[in-house]
């Protein structure tokens, strides 16, 4: 559409909605801005205690130094590894169990209880158990990011499959839809969104997964980092880890959130 | 005509926690081949039900029912079933949406997709063939419902209130083209409906159930000249002695 052909109205219209935005963000940028810039100040004339607070300019020094010496991108790959498989097994896994559990309505009921106390547990009481099995490295790591991921994505998916309108099942059973019919022309398709969603919430769910195993059991990885930085009171380095963690949660949402225009774009 | 369809003496009964109730009592009419059959009754006296017996989505627990001389035991492929709602699938698109019944009864072949794209076309959808349903209006959505139940070739139709989900101007217009293509494709239809003006102007019988346990209370068939469209029916003025007659038993059965 040429500029000409919009009305005055609606040049305004979309001119306030445009400049809103601008300011959404500009606001976002200055909040970081002059929070990072107080910190750095209050810092430097020791009005905050460096030691117990850091400052942003040391926070990237430590980032940079670690980057120097290599470890920055060693910690990287064990922790984003660790999340990574923790989340595609969780959500592979736990589709497939919500998928078995749709079929059949007698399991359903028997395990309704099973998974709700497993929901409620708080999966670090299970980190010695996790550790005496799996043995102190990655593989309990990998599968306390499973045990928090898993138990999500059952109780989402499960829920979607199961709100699926009964008009549209009326209809598949109509034409005499076999339930294997029913699950890929009706059910896996309608339920797109909803595991679009738990992709989302898994995203958030593996970080704390892999962060707490790193805690329990690690040598290396994010979480190492922290807590060894707290134990050593170096709390540049736990807040440079801290930083680093952002950035990677932030980007695997980002790649969840391309995904999701991807699929979309295909319907 | 040959009798299409005979319902012998068909009665249900659901079982439900809390009581077992008769839904149905020796039901019993029959439909003639190519004829477009009503039927009405007091709400909650289970008019879908007959429809769902019928599609053998349901089995009765007494009587039996005959399409063409045979039992139907399980959903019948001669059968299709519109829905009161389209039901659309929202990730389909049109033409996806119509092709669904011959993916599901396995029967996709050239000829028959064919055939569905050729509804399509002929129903003033062809413009639409790639769309997706939110694209549409509540009217052509109900003409993509009618076009995919026709898609597998069925010879009777079970209408379950089509028309309910839509605006009174929009479902004048619906009624009457499903009217035109059920009439123009040779299909013999029941529909299952409240409204009674929609009944005459489209029937050319009426079947009148009584309260639960439903049954037949009454029957009417109507002599209304055959090329008459649903619309100009109602300005007859066997419209309105018939529309009172019908509402009368209605209430009385209330």
């Amino acid at each position: 559409m040429k500029t000409n052909d919009i009305s005055r109205d609606r040049k305004q219209y979309l001119n306030s909605k445009r400049n809103k935005k601008i300011l959404t963000v500009i606001v976002q940028v200055l909040i970081l801005v002059i929070f990072l810039t107080l910190w750095e100040v209050l810092a430097r004339l020791n009005v905050i205690d460096k030691f117990l607070m850091s400052m942003p300019s040391q926070i990237i020094k430590t980032t940079v130094d670690l980057y120097k010496s290599g470890e920055l991108f060693l910690h990287l790959k064990t922790t984003l590894y660790e999340t990574l498989l923790g989340f595609l097994i969780a959500t592979s896994l736990g589709t497939i169990i919500a998928l078995i559990l749709w079929w059949s309505e007698f399991l359903r009921k028997v395990l309704e209880p099973y998974i709700v106390v497993l929901n409620s547990l708080p999966k670090i009481a299970l980190g010695p158990i996790i550790i005496v099995w799996f043995g102190a490295g990655t593989k309990s790591i990998v599968f306390m990011a499973i045990l928090i991921t898993i138990i999500v994505t059952i109780i989402t998916m499960l829920n979607g499959f199961l709100s699926i309108e009964q008009g549209k099942i009326l209809l598949m059973r109509s034409l005499g839809a076999s339930k294997i019919q029913m699950l890929y022309k009706l059910v896996l398709p309608a339920s797109l969104g909803t595991f679009i969603s738990c992709l989302k919430i898994n995203v958030g769910m593996a970080w704390i997964g892999s962060i707490m195993g790193e805690y329990l059991v690690s040598k290396q990885g994010i979480g190492y980092l922290i807590v060894y930085g707290g134990q050593v009171f170096r709390l540049d380095l736990v807040m440079a880890s801290t930083v680093i963690l952002c950035v990677l949660a932030g980007l695997m949402y980002l790649g969840v959130s391309i995904l999701e225009k991807l699929l979309i774009k295909n319907k | 005509m040959d009798e299409i369809l005979k319902l012998n003496k068909v009665s249900l009964t659901y079982q439900s926690d809390n009581a077992e109730t008769k839904a149905i009592k020796d039901l019993s009419f029959s439909v003639k081949e190519t004829e477009f059959v009503s039927i009405i009754g007091p709400s909650g006296c289970g008019k879908t039900t007959v429809l769902s017996l019928i599609a053998g989505l349901l089995n009765p627990t007494d009587g039996n029912i005959l399409y063409k001389g045979e039992d139907i035991s399980k959903t019948n492929d001669n059968i299709g079933y519109m829905l009161q709602r389209d039901e659309l699938f929202s990730w389909r698109n049109i033409e996806k949406n119509v092709l669904l019944p011959l993916e599901i009864k396995k029967i996709n072949t050239k000829e028959n997709r064919e055939n569905a794209l050729f509804l399509i076309e002929k129903y003033g959808l062809k413009d639409f063939v790639k769309s997706y349903p939110n694209q549409l209006s509540g009217g052509m959505r109900q003409r993509v419902a009618l076009i995919r139940t026709l898609a597998p070739r069925p010879d009777l139709l079970l209408l379950d209130e089509p028309f309910s989900a839509l605006d009174s101007q929009t479902r004048l217009k619906v009624n009457g083209d499903v009217y035109s293509i059920i009439r123009s494709e040779n299909k013999t239809a029941i529909l299952v409906t409240h409204d009674i003006a929609e009944a005459i102007s489209l029937s050319d019988k009426i079947i009148v159930l009584s309260k639960r346990p439903a049954t037949v209370y009454k029957e009417h068939v109507l002599d209304f000249d055959k090329n008459l469209p649903p619309i100009k029916r109602r300005e007859d003025k066997k419209f309105s002695q018939l529309f009172e007659t019908l509402w009368r038993e209605l209430n009385d059965e209330n």
